[in-house]
């Protein structure tokens, strides 16, 4: 997928701008978030859980190349293949050539977050392969070419009627030529639409939550049953993960699963859990003849090792975007990439380097809610501050940033010039505001005041001087 | 950078032991990840499903429930009565599509003259399947669905009516309780090609975040739990 993470500051401006994103997005900032706190509180065990997913992915991290080697052997010992791919440019070969050997013309596509980050489906329709998305939120995008906005809800901002507009347009050539105006009228039509693609399809292509060394299986969770209508209808099926997704055991995915949920949706369970393991059994009814696992780095091993490995714990649940206020007020196209929000913001700039995304990190107050939520606890406040000193490091700091703090740092280390600085600053802003006590423009100031009054002090100095006088350190309250 | 099959392989897993500033795992360290795995552990335990058996059934048809599946409880002999009456509720044809199942077969299903059954495997055209469960998870009222000839997998997902026969002899309080079973029933080296937990019929909040039932998989679940 193609970068606008460079534009992120007219993304912005765009995304602020446009009124049914914002619609949506008012709907998202209460409802992820408070069925996630509902769920929570219905289970006791949900902070222990927490500690015991961390401490699952650590392990695993740590030991990352044995527990790859032991799923490849248990794949290989019941039938299926295991690919490596170093690169994306690695797996979307593999991809096409699989597609190839069985002659494919479609792909029943479940929803895959490395699947966009290798830019999958434009790559086979270049070929003649026509992928053909099967969760809903990822059909409607893909109909009006778009990348998803959320890595869980990839069309949460679009409103209903956008979507009933998009499926006119699109299904009136397949006979349904009514304007649909009721939500279940529009999942109907989208479900006996895909329902024929499903049964047409030569090959199903799917991502995994998790990779189970112990047993060699894949596994997705989802809502809808499209990951399992396409891991079972077609003659192929085609697992994308990447390396970190690996875990040692079934006990532990049962932990990870327990946070996974709750976490996204505020479910106490996903609709369908599912383990795939090899292709179909000699005796069995259904089920793809082949079973193959992609396994993709590009890039991740490099970041084991290094302060940054704690990123590779995400289990792409979304509730760190669900809970941050930049993510609320912009939505996720403006990240310029496949994964936004505050993991955005953390994995972008590995993925895709930090001269191009060097704008992600900072678009945090810092806040902490994300970390807060995180089931496995990845400190993302830290990390985004990680990759702003990379970027400060790398002089891809603006250059007014950079003057305003070397400005600021030769007054902070000579405290008596810093001191009647601010002192006469504060008394000339406590003058001049005084009659409205606040400032409609400042100078210097425009980026803060287009959009809002600057507050004006009141008078009594600053708070080293009002410090002072109130006794400073030597008096306790 | 391009590579393929061995080298890619070697890429990857030299990248990592670089990034990890240590080789292949060898000796106590090798042993100690390789017992993990042998005898894994379990997590924190989650105490809401560790009851005494009658309390746990209710646990499960109370959670499957709020997973918007509907529960009836019978004795064996009913089981097949309850279906004609469910389809007739629900004013939905007395045709259903059932798992060729040994377990399925030992209830009377003659008694239901009106029920035309077709053993096999799901069709596109099925608007009613019959399936039995591996287990059920009193936790969170989810179904556990092991593939096998005995228990095809469209199934579990075509109909847009799925009806469930569950013994309670098969529900357990966790996840934890069902690998186990997993483990006994195929060997711990060996997994059915597919392993289902279902949790209430299929939905999506991909639309305004509203949920709606009936996404791809089924719009009904009804679970009859069977006693002895």
């Amino acid at each position: 997928m193609q970068s606008t993470a460079r534009a992120f500051n007219r993304n912005v401006g765009a995304a602020l701008a446009n009124p049914d994103l914002q619609d949506s997005l008012a709907k998202l900032k209460v409802g992820f978030s408070e069925r996630r706190r509902q769920a929570v509180e219905r289970l006791p065990e949900f902070e222990s859980l927490r500690d015991a997913a961390r401490d699952i992915k650590n392990h695993t991290l740590a030991n990352l190349d044995f527990y790859l080697e032991e799923f490849e052997r248990k794949v290989t010992a019941l039938g299926g293949h295991v690919h490596w791919a170093p690169t994306a440019e690695d797996a979307r070969r593999i991809i096409t050539d699989l597609c190839r050997s069985v002659g494919a013309r479609t792909i029943a596509k479940s929803k895959s977050m490395i699947s966009e980050e290798i830019g999958i489906n434009d790559h086979l329709e270049a070929l003649g392969i026509a992928p053909i998305e099967t969760d809903l939120g990822e059909y409607i995008i893909q109909l009006r070419h778009e990348p998803p906005s959320h890595i869980i809800a990839p069309a949460v901002h679009l409103t209903k009627d956008q979507v009933a507009d998009t499926f006119l347009e699109h299904h009136r050539a397949l006979g349904f030529t009514k304007r649909l105006t009721e939500r279940n009228d529009l999942v109907a039509e989208a479900r006996q639409v895909l329902r024929q693609k499903f049964l047409d399809a030569d090959v199903g292509l799917t991502g995994a939550n998790f990779l189970v060394a112990e047993t060699g299986s894949s596994m997705l969770v989802t809502n809808e049953g499209n990951a399992d209508l396409s891991n079972t209808l077609p003659r192929m099926h085609i697992v994308l993960a990447s390396i970190e997704k690996v875990i040692p055991t079934l006990e532990d995915a049962a932990v990870l699963l327990r946070v996974l949920a709750r976490s996204a949706t505020g479910q106490e369970s996903s609709v369908y859990t599912t383990l795939n393991t090899g292709p179909r059994r000699k005796d069995d009814l259904d089920g793809p003849s082949q079973y193959h696992v992609v396994i993709l780095d590009n890039g991740r091993s490099s970041v084991l090792g290094t302060e940054m490995q704690e990123m590779l714990r995400c289990i792409r649940c979304g509730a760190c975007m669900n809970h941050c206020p930049v993510y609320g007020a912009i939505g996720g196209h403006a990240y310029g990439w496949v994964y936004p929000g505050p993991i955005g913001a953390v994995l972008t700039p590995q993925l895709i380097g930090v001269e191009e995304a060097s704008n992600l990190p900072n678009a945090s107050t810092f806040c902490g809610r994300c970390e807060s939520v995180c089931p496995v606890r990845i400190p993302l406040p830290g990390l985004m501050r990680h990759w702003r000193e990379r970027e400060f490091e790398r002089h891809l700091t603006p250059k007014a940033v950079r003057q305003g703090l070397a400005v600021w740092g030769f007054l902070a280390q000579r405290p008596k010039l810093y001191r009647f600085v601010t002192g006469w600053a504060n008394r000339a802003l406590a003058l001049f505001g005084r009659g409205e006590g606040r400032f409609h423009t400042l100078p210097l100031a425009s980026g803060w005041t287009r959009f809002r009054d600057f507050p004006a002090p009141e008078t009594g100095g600053t708070f080293h001087e009002q410090w002072a006088r109130h006794g400073g350190a030597r008096t306790r309250p | 950078m391009n590579a393929t099959g061995n080298d890619a392989r070697a890429q990857i897993l030299n990248g990592i032991r670089r990034s990890l500033r240590r080789g292949e795992l060898t000796g106590a360290a090798r042993e100690a990840v390789e017992a993990r795995l042998a005898a894994p552990m379990r997590g924190p335990s989650v105490a809401r499903a560790q009851l005494p058996w009658p309390e746990k059934i209710a646990l499960f048809c109370q959670w499957a429930e709020t997973g918007n599946a509907t529960v009836a409880r019978v004795t064996s002999g009913e089981v097949p009565g309850e279906v004609s009456a469910y389809l007739m509720r629900n004013n939905l044809p007395a045709r259903a599509a059932m798992a060729p199942s040994p377990l399925l077969d030992r209830y009377d299903w003659a008694s239901q003259k009106m029920l035309a059954l077709r053993r096999g495997g799901g069709e596109g055209s099925d608007q009613v399947s019959i399936t039995g469960a591996f287990a059920g998870i009193a936790e969170t009222g989810t179904l556990v669905m092991a593939s096998g000839p005995d228990h095809p997998v469209a199934l579990n997902l075509l109909p847009d009516t799925h009806l469930v026969v569950l013994r309670e002899d098969d529900i357990v309080a966790g996840y934890e309780e069902v690998w186990a079973r997993l483990r006994e029933r195929y060997g711990k080296d060996a997994m059915p090609r597919t392993v289902n937990t279902i949790t209430g019929p299929s939905r999506t909040g991909d639309i305004e975040q509203a949920m709606e039932l009936g996404a791809h998989g089924p719009r009904r679940l009804h679970i009859i739990v069977v006693r002895g």
